[in-house]
This record gives C-alpha cells, structure tokens and sequence, in this order.
C-alpha cells in the first residue's frame, strides 16, 4: 500500500473519520464522494493495495482446492466425505445453511433498513447485497454437490420430462428450490437494479474506452432523467418490499427442512424465527469481518465510520439475543415438554454426546463472547469488533453443525447410533467455498463500486442541504 | 448541419438540486410541457415538478405479483392432482397449506423480475443514444451538476424566447442540445 503518494483519481478530502455520531466524514460534497467511490475501482492496477492482491492469491488458492475436490467427489462419489448413515446430512447441509444465513444480512440491510429509512445504512448497502449474492452462490452448491448424481441437479425443477415425474411440492426440500432460486434472483436484480446509475457514473468517468465500453453497456444508457428516476425509485421500494418478507421466507423454509422432520432435535416450532435471528445474526458478523479491513485498505473512514461499525455491532448484539433466546427455549422444552426423547436430545448435546464440547463452544461463541458489544468501548475497537465477529462466524458455524449432526447421531432407535467423522474433502470443500466467497468480493470491489454512488450523493444532499449556492 | 432543424432543445445548467426544482416548476408554470430534468440522484417532487406522474410501475408489479402467485398453487395443485396424483396416508390430494410457500415465492419471483423489466422497458431503457449526451457538459449530470432541458417538440418553444427565459433561472449557462 503507498497511502503517502496522491492517486490521479483520489479525492482532495482529507480522510478523516467522524465517530460515531454521524454517516459521512467532514467536506465531502457530491464530486468528492463520486471521485472517492469511482477512484477505487480506477485505481491504476498496480497501486492496487498490496492486500487486496496477497488476499486474492489466498483465496483464489483455495478456489482451486474447491476444483480438486469437486473432481475427486464427482469421480469417487459423496462417499469420499464422512457422510454416512444416520448422518447423512453432513458438512455439505451445514455449509448450505451457514452460508445461506449470511447472505440474509445484505438483503436486511438494503430492504428493510431502507423501509426504515435508516441513515447508516448507504455506504455498506452495496457492499452486503454482493455478499449476498456470492454467499448464495456458495451455499447453492451444497445441495447439489451432495445430491450424489449432481448432473441430475435439474430433476429439482418441474419440467415436462418423458418419465412424467413431477417434485413432491409439499417437501419443504422442493420449497427449498423454490425459495433458494427466487432469493438468488431477487438478491441479483436488486443488486443490479442498485447499479444501474453508478454504472452510469462510472461511463461518463471512464479514463479509457474499455471501461467506457464495459460500463456504457452495462448502464443501457442511463441519464439521470427525473422521469427515469421516478420509475426506478417505485421499482427499487417495491423490491426493497418484497424482499423484506422473501428473507424471512427463506430461512424460514430451510429451518422447516428440519423442523418439519421428526427428529428429536430438528422437530421444533421455534426454528423459523430463531433461524432467521442466527441468519442475520452471521450475516452482520460477515459484513463487518469484510468491511473492517477493507474500509483501511482503501482509505473509507470518512465513507464507512464508526457509526456505521457501532450500529452493526448494536445488530450483532441484538440478534445474538434473539439466538440465545432460542438456546434457552430449547433448553427449557426439553424439561418443560416431558418428554423422554426430547430431554434425552438435549443431555446429548450439552453433555454425554461425543460432540458437547461443540455445543459448549457454541455458547461462548454466540452467547458469551459477544456479550462484551454491550461496552462502548468494545464497539468502539475495530480490533475488537473483527475478532467478535470472527467469533461470531464460527459459533455460527457450530449453531449449525450441532443441529444438523448431533441430533442425527442419536436418534429413536441406540442399535442405529453412529458418530460423523468429516474427511479431509469435507474440509476441502468447505474452505473452497470461502476461497470462492473471497476471491468475488476481491474481484467486486477492484472492480465495481463497492459503495452506491448516487445514494451517498443523496446522503449529502441529506446533510447539507443548502451547499453550494446561496439562496 | 442545420441547426434549427437539428435542435434537440435547450439545457440549462444548476449546481443544486433546489435551483433547479424551483426552475422546472417555473418553467411548468410557464406553459412548457416537453421536458426533462437531469440529475445525479433522485431529487424529491422533480418529477412532479415538470408534470409528470406515474403509477405504471406499482400496477404492473400488483398484476405481476397476482400472476406469479396464481401461477406458483397452480403448479403446485397440477403437479399432485392432475398430473402425478399420489396418495400420501390418505390425505386429500389438494392438499393446499403446503403449497404456500411456492405460492408466495412465485408472487415475488414475477413480481420483482417485472419491477426491474417494466422499468426498464418503461423508461426506454436500454437506449444506446440519446441526444443529451451530445452536451460536453453532461457527463456531470451523473456527477455533480442538475440540468433541465427544454425540448424543441414543445409547441411554446422558440430558440430565442426559451433561451432568455432559461437564462433568468440558471446562473450556470444555457446550451444547445444537438438532435
């Protein structure tokens, strides 16, 4: 990184960030926020920070153990993993469920924290929709890598096929499809619809014709015209809309993958509100693990500030709540019902299981630790706040695997018992799934403003609304 | 080139979303119909403020949406009544309450696809030319700067009077944009 040079496209602003009470850093006005935004991604290549490209190389390293480990699985088969009878659900649907919950952060914050007209919420909008939209990408894998005929993937779908088969629509696997598929799109067309006018302002500050060309076709030709933004503002609220109850519906519909089950552990009508919770629970922690380091490589204190970070962090905290809510009304059915089976799920988990050491880990991952967000000053320590976040991602990662494996380690019958040992391609796959995640969001944001431009102009407009002239 | 016959109109430039505002319902006021204002971001009442109301969008997405959901039980209630019927512990074949969750993402699905088209197609949009960019200035609009352009199709245009008459609004200057 060579901060002491000033970049051709860099703004004259100062970098400053202005604490936790407000969105913007001091001086910005509409130029400077365009010229700091569009500089990031027209930074000459080479004065691309050294971490970005380091990061990069990582993840792009474990993209290709992703490759290996796709090969071996489609030549060997779902045998090559630790799945096995009764666990069958392995790594690959706690890996789908992770990765799809995190995505439910960025649709949170570009839908619903627009219906509520939350200020802080601008600058790491655009950021969170492509994290979305990769973390589906990754989570959409699972399913299919796990299906052990991948290449019969499309048989999840109602086609009109020769067999005359048709899905099981009252499988919540096949709402699964639905549900997946419709979020995916939707997360892709509200991205994209965010788009449009920074792809617009990106054309007309293009310093070559490449990029003239790349971001002219991908703007269709958009002009600012008041008519033009007056459809678009009605089509992106009413996506912001229904959104909103589309992120509920998704995890929803995936906790119903177990609860709607019988299985001692799966079978619970508090899944779908604390799966959701856990879903955007991970997702802020997500956001804020990529925004920390990326908001110092690239000089954004004065775009993402401390309020920005203190506000997720205040998300974080509230979520986790909701989360060990759901822990406890676990912990207390299990008494509370009378029932043996249930009771027996529950001294399994915490205690006499061979995995209770995760469900421990668990709570000091999701319910303990990020009890210290409850201090000022905690929230006010990036390296605080990452490491919770860190912390976060993987308790949630552990919310999961005690779900989907403990519970299927011992169900009704002890004579079917049987532990779940992941493979090295269990892992494999899984770190080539971040592998995946990180190399996109690196790619995103070298390469597409990774802070909606006309949005922060609006949040300029918002905080000095006389500037410029006199009247 | 001719130039009064290639004049697309005329363009006045501000530095500010409210000048501007004023200006396009001063020139509403004024009798003028064919225009457009330009700007960076969305600016509240502009729309309004030149005499233009839409509610094309939220019809088509209502309609959108109905479809989607019609058609999301319809596929369902086919697929096991018609077309694959199966008999699971005697329940009926109809059996609706697990084909909401189809039904509901399928009303968003369409929905949300026809947002973002309709839009588009509404606003014309993709249009590789437009003769707004033919004004070196523009590229400001997705910037920094407002325009309001006057188009020469309105029947109150003359190139001498909607110049003088945009020049008492703007501060900033007047140009011709080339058809």
């Amino acid at each position: 990184m060579t901060p002491e040079e000033p970049l051709p496209e860099q703004s004259p602003v100062a970098t400053l960030d202005p604490g936790p009470e407000k969105v913007l850093g001091p001086g910005h006005d509409y130029t400077s926020v365009t010229t700091k935004i569009s500089g990031v991604v027209y930074r000459p290549f080479l004065k691309t920070p050294r971490q970005m490209f380091v990061g990069f190389g990582l993840a792009f390293l474990l993209v290709n153990l992703l490759m290996v480990a796709v090969t071996w699985l489609f030549l060997r088969g779902v045998g090559i993993w630790g799945i096995m009878i009764p666990v069958a659900w392995g790594f690959a649907i706690v890996n789908f469920v992770w990765w799809i919950g995190i995505g439910h952060a960025g649709t949170l914050i570009s839908a619903i924290l627009l219906l509520l007209k939350q200020d802080w919420r601008t600058s790491i909008n655009r950021f969170s929709e492509a994290m979305t939209l990769f973390a589906v990408a990754c989570a959409g894998m699972f399913p299919v890598l796990h299906l052990g005929r991948p290449w019969l993937a499309y048989w999840l779908i109602p086609y009109p096929n020769t067999m005359w088969l048709w899905p099981q629509p009252r499988s919540p696997l096949i709402w699964d499809v639905f549900a997946v598929s419709t979020y995916a799109t939707v997360s892709l067309l509200f991205w994209f619809t965010g788009l449009i006018p920074d792809f617009a302002t990106m054309r007309d500050k293009a310093p070559n014709s490449w990029a003239q060309m790349i971001f002219g076709t991908l703007a269709m030709g958009w002009r600012g015209s008041a008519k033009h933004w007056a459809r678009y503002q009605k089509a992106y609220l009413l996506l912001a809309g229904l959104s909103t109850p589309l992120v509920v519906s998704v995890h929803s519909v995936v906790s119903f993958d177990f609860s709607v089950s019988i299985v001692p552990g799966w079978h619970t009508t508090i899944f779908p509100p604390y799966f959701v919770a856990g879903a955007i629970y991970s997702g802020f922690a997500m956001v804020l693990t990529l925004a920390i380091p990326v908001r110092r490589w690239y000089h954004l204190e004065d775009l993402i500030t401390m309020r920005h970070i203190e506000c997720m962090a205040k998300v974080m905290l509230g979520t986790g709540l909701i989360v060990a809510y759901g822990y406890a009304m676990e912990a207390f059915m299990a008494w509370y019902s009378g029932n043996q089976v249930e009771r027996y799920t529950f001294i399994n988990r915490a205690w006499i299981g061979g995995y209770w050491w995760t469900y421990w880990l668990l709570i000091l991952c999701n319910i303990l630790l990020p009890q210290l967000l409850w201090s000022k000053r905690i929230r006010m320590n990036l390296v605080a706040v990452f490491l919770i976040s860190l912390v976060v991602n993987v308790g949630m990662w552990l919310e999961r695997f005690v779900i989907v494996v403990t519970s299927l380690t011992r169900d009704y019958v002890p004579s079917s018992w049987g532990m779940y040992y992941p493979t090295i391609w269990d892992w494999s796959t899984y770190a080539g799934t971040i592998g995946v995640f990180l190399s996109l969001m690196f790619l995103f944001i070298r390469g597409l403003p990774a802070i909606s431009i006309f949005e922060m102009r609006e949040v300029v407009h918002h905080l000095e609304p006389r500037h410029g002239h006199g009247d | 080139m001719v130039m009064e016959t290639s004049l697309y109109g005329l363009m006045a430039e501000f530095d500010e979303a409210e000048p501007l505002l004023e200006a396009a319902r001063r020139a509403h006021a004024a009798g003028y119909r064919q225009m457009d204002a330009y700007t960076p971001m969305p600016v509240e009442g502009l729309a309004e403020a030149i005499g233009f109301r839409t509610s094309l969008v939220q019809r088509l997405v209502f309609v959108a949406g109905l479809l989607g959901a019609t058609g999301g039980f319809t596929l369902c209630w086919w697929m096991t009544v018609i077309a694959y019927p199966h008999n699971v512990a005697g329940r009926p074949l109809n059996s609706w309450p697990a084909y909401i969750p189809i039904t509901f993402e399928g009303m968003v699905l369409v929905a949300c696809l026809t947002a973002v088209v309709g839009m588009l197609a509404l606003n014309g949009l993709p249009q590789p030319y437009h003769p707004v960019f033919n004004v070196a200035r523009f590229e400001h609009a997705s910037r920094d700067k407002f325009f309001l352009c006057i188009e020469a199709t309105d029947s109150q245009f003359d190139p001498k009077a909607t110049r003088e008459f945009l020049e008492q609004l703007s501060t900033q200057g007047v140009m011709e944009v080339e058809a």
